[in-house]
């Protein structure tokens, strides 16, 4: 059971506006940086960062962010999350970040990016960019871009599927199965 | 006190006896032996006088077997096995005659030890005890221990098991006075100087375990030592627990030659190879050490030939605590004397031996090289006999062991056939 | 995914576990050379150093690697006489985990001693060492060194020189790079390479020249002095005169052989100085890396469930 909430153009869209509020928001693109969280959040962080640039006629850095080691969940996981490689390769410190995820949901993975920037120095600001905020939050996080609010129950889940795995860009929605 | 024995399978060599019969017993002795026709059988009625009659039908009724190598630990290590449960543990396994190894503490290398060990053994031991003598003092392989004096203690054969003579001269001296008392050397072959510090067969699994192996010319070198100083002195060599191919053909040249040396094996030297060591099982550790498959072959070709002329356990118990820690400073040994029987047995099945040889081999064959009078049913005998189940399967389970020591690599081995009854000088253990 | 909550050995592993944790080792390299090298994945947790033999670098690195993970770390140490008198090794390491230990991490002179207490605790037991048996995160540690340096191990050539006899290094690395498709080949006097050890697939050269031909990989090992009182050699200056890496001898291997050691190192022994300090030596960043492969393997097997 699943059903679609966004197809290519829907992102795209999604993602030109949200450059957009980036920068309006930002005033420019000054100190500014993009890193996505591993793994969807990377190539959101990439798009994005390109749709800026038709703009701005700006790069702006990008980087990629492991959160695994700050996970607050390794004791009751089924498995120990694969570790992805962080690789921002400039200094953060006094830095905008905008941190950018596919999906916010309970708020504990941006919180452990949060820890994870912030061992790396000292960022001047941390923002934040979802493209799709599903509710249930378990913190007190908030996006500042927000790409589309989709209501859903704790028995679904929503995928991200964009063509840098593989697929076709979309957004879907699934009921989880029972599993045993 | 009398117990008729009724329509068992008699198998005594000593008598050239193989056939269905019944056995007599009076007050402790064989009193009477016959296999007869079936015809004869039918008519055979109980005797009113008979307190005791066990059918032995479909059973199959040994002399009492004899274990030429022992470890019963007393006196001085009395947590590892004591006289009786050792002699406890002998019965249960089958064997009526029990030959133990000197290395107690004190060692038993003077007459008041073996003293000791006899009066022990006649107050609190279920089976004969014979003890053997040490070579040397204290077993330290310098000076002769007062081997005639033993001699007439009870002492029926002499060795320093365990720390052999490496001093080829005291060798030659032993196997030259024990001639004045016609009692045999029995000798641990081992190059200790080639075996150093090893606890395994030296082979690619020793590499791989990371454990020091002993190369299986440890043994060799030094039953070649002692074939030739035997050949040299005349006097009588008893190989212990051959465990190598290279060692049984040694063995098999030197009979050939007419050299008066026997020797004997363990049902483990048979039964696993080396691999029960893998995962560091220190009750697989024993000394000497398990080896190939090759040479498990090479072992049973010489018990088939002949060249092997005894099975002995070499039950070497120790205690639960010692076996477990690490694998280089755990003691050697395997508990060996109550599954003997049902490992021994599967040199029958397997076509190895005929059930007649086995016999000889834990019956007329140490008795001769002991020179005793046991390990037979002739009339006038000890009543020492064993009534065994070939066919009765069960688990091996250390903790139903009556011996204090539970070290077996065989725990949890399926196997066929075991002592169902075991009668010691008239007295009925089952 | 680790499929024991023990490491033991390289042999138990399957050559995907050792890639899983030399590619969760990269993750931890980055945080080690970051300013804050230290992270909160293993917050909580204790790891108990538990050493019946001297070693100062492993414990270090082992130490160094759980605090990074933010894991709280008790030393252990304790000398043999006292544990041949006193109280026997599972007691021991049945009083460690009661004291609250999630990973134990042993060493000890004799081989198989991990093995034995993985059964008895429930904690991770991490071998660092025992007897002549294995020391799996050296072995690790050297994997993920060459796959840094050379991108691949895959078909390279590698040879182990030294005394592999006593060497439980030689043994695991031999058997973490045969699993990763290197071609192994061993190099020392007889009386230091057990000749059935050809058995494990790797080729045997008793002349230092021939046998580092062509070579992509060099792993010294440290010659133990006292082998010399005991007929293994007959003097640690014969034995450089035949086995030692010279620059001379260097040059047989390809140009960009790389020349490692676990350390520590006898030097004019085994290896010479203008080689340990070139720079084709990777012996220092064999220690960083030891650190980042002991990360990984403790917060992989935090992960097992059992």
């Amino acid at each position: 059971m699943s059903k679609e909430l966004m197809n290519k153009k829907d992102i795209d869209r999604a993602l030109t506006r949200m450059a957009h509020e980036i920068i309006e928001k930002n005033k420019g693109t000054g100190n500014l940086c993009l890193v996505g969280i591993q793994r969807g959040g990377v190539y959101l962080a990439k798009r994005l960062a390109s749709n800026i640039k038709q703009t701005e006629k700006k790069d702006i850095p990008v980087g990629s962010l492991d959160i695994a080691f700050y996970r607050d969940d390794l004791n009751i996981r089924k498995e120990q999350p694969v570790v992805r490689r962080t690789e921002i390769s400039f200094e953060v410190t006094n830095l905008k970040i905008i941190l950018v995820d596919d999906v916010l949901f309970t708020g504990r993975s941006i919180r452990a990016a949060m820890d994870a920037v912030m061992d790396l120095g000292r960022p001047s600001a941390i923002q934040l960019s979802v493209l799709i905020d599903r509710g249930h939050r378990e913190l007190p996080i908030k996006a500042d871009y927000v790409g589309k609010n989709i209501p859903t129950a704790l028995t679904e889940t929503v995928e991200v599927q964009l063509e840098e795995e593989g697929f076709e860009d979309r957004v879907i929605l699934k009921k989880i199965e029972d599993e045993k | 006190m009398r117990i008729l024995i009724q329509n068992g399978h008699i198998i005594d060599p000593s008598q050239g006896m193989s056939g269905t019969g019944d056995i007599l017993i009076e007050d402790g002795k064989i009193k009477d032996i016959k296999t007869k026709s079936r015809e004869q059988r039918q008519k055979t009625r109980d005797d009113d006088h008979t307190e005791r009659i066990i059918d032995a039908k479909g059973l199959i009724v040994l002399p009492g077997l004899i274990d030429m190598h022992v470890h019963l630990r007393e006196p001085g290590f009395e947590y590892k096995e004591t006289i009786s449960s050792g002699t406890l543990a002998a019965v249960k396994g089958g064997f009526t005659t029990v030959c133990c190894m000197p290395n107690t503490f004190p060692v038993n290398d003077n007459a008041s030890v073996t003293e000791f060990i006899k009066r022990k053994a006649s107050q609190e031991g279920h089976c004969t005890v014979l003890p053997i003598g040490a070579i040397t003092k204290g077993q330290k392989g310098e000076e002769l221990a007062e081997i005639g004096t033993m001699k007439k203690e009870g002492c029926i054969a002499f060795s320093d098991d365990g720390h052999p003579v490496m001093n080829s001269l005291i060798m030659r001296r032993a196997l030259e006075y024990s001639k004045a008392f016609g009692v045999p050397i029995i000798s641990h072959c081992e190059d200790l100087t080639l075996s150093e510090d090893g606890v395994m067969n030296e082979g690619l699994l020793s590499v791989t375990l990371g454990l020091k192996g002993i190369p299986a010319e440890a043994e060799q070198i030094m039953i070649f030592r002692d074939i030739l100083l035997a050949e040299l002195t005349g006097g009588r060599l008893h190989i212990a627990h051959v465990s190598t191919e290279g060692s049984v053909n040694l063995i098999r040249n030197a009979k050939k030659r007419g050299v008066q040396v026997t020797a004997e094996t363990c049902p483990h030297y048979f039964s696993i190879t080396e691999e029960a060591v893998s995962g560091y099982n220190t009750n697989a550790k024993v000394n000497p050490p398990l080896r190939t498959k090759r040479d498990i072959e090479a072992i049973k070709e010489g018990l088939r030939d002949g060249t092997l002329d005894v099975i002995a356990t070499d039950h070497a118990p120790h205690h639960r605590d010692e076996k477990m820690r690490e694998f280089d400073m755990a003691p050697f040994g395997i508990s060996g004397l109550e599954n003997a029987v049902s490992l021994s047995l599967r040199l029958v099945r397997e076509g190895i031996l005929t059930m007649d040889q086995l016999v000889e081999k834990m019956t007329i064959n140490p008795a001769e090289i002991l020179q005793i009078n046991k390990g037979n049913l002739k009339v006038g005998s000890d009543a020492d006999l064993v009534i065994i189940d070939t066919d009765k399967e069960f688990a091996v389970r250390s903790d139903q062991f009556v011996s204090k020591g539970k070290n077996t690599p065989f725990e949890g081995w399926m196997t066929e056939g075991t002592p169902v009854l075991t009668v010691c000088k008239g007295k009925i253990y089952e | 995914m680790l499929k024991n909550k023990d490491l033991l050995g390289i042999k138990e592993l399957s050559a995907e576990e050792i890639n899983l944790v030399l590619d969760t080792a990269g993750g931890f390299k980055d945080v080690i050379g970051r300013d804050i090298k230290k992270v909160p994945a293993l917050r909580g947790k204790t790891a108990v150093n538990l050493f019946f033999e001297p070693s100062t670098r492993t414990r270090t690195s082992f130490e160094l690697a759980a605090k990074r993970l933010s894991m709280d770390v008790i030393n252990f140490a304790i000398p043999m006489s006292s544990v041949v008198k006193g109280e026997s090794l599972i007691d021991t390491a049945l009083t460690v985990q009661a004291l609250g230990a999630d990973f134990i991490i042993i060493r000890h002179s004799s081989s198989g001693v991990p093995h034995l207490l993985s059964t008895k605790v429930k904690a991770s037991i991490i071998n660092a060492g025992d007897g002549t048996d294995e020391h799996p995160t050296q072995a690790l540690l050297d994997a993920f060194t060459i796959r840094e340096k050379k991108g691949k191990i895959d078909g390279l050539e590698i040879a182990i020189i030294g005394d592999i006899a006593h060497s439980r290094v030689a043994k695991s690395d031999i058997y973490c790079l045969k699993k990763l498709g290197a071609k192994v080949r061993l190099i020392g006097p007889p009386t230091l390479i057990p000749e059935k050890i050809q058995e494990l697939g790797v080729t045997v050269f008793h002349n230092m020249e021939e046998g580092l031909k062509d070579m992509d990989v060099l792993m010294m090992l440290r010659i133990q002095m006292e082998r010399q009182g005991k007929g293994f050699f007959p003097s640690t200056d014969e034995y450089a005169k035949n086995w030692c890496l010279t620059t001379g001898r260097l040059s047989l291997a390809k140009d960009d052989a790389i020349v490692m050691h676990p350390g520590p190192m006898n030097r004019g022994i085994e290896i010479v100085s203008e080689i340990a300090d070139g720079p084709r030596s990777v012996i220092l960043e064999q220690v960083t890396n030891g650190i980042a492969v002991r990360m990984a393997v403790m917060y992989l097997l935090a992960g097992v469930k059992r």
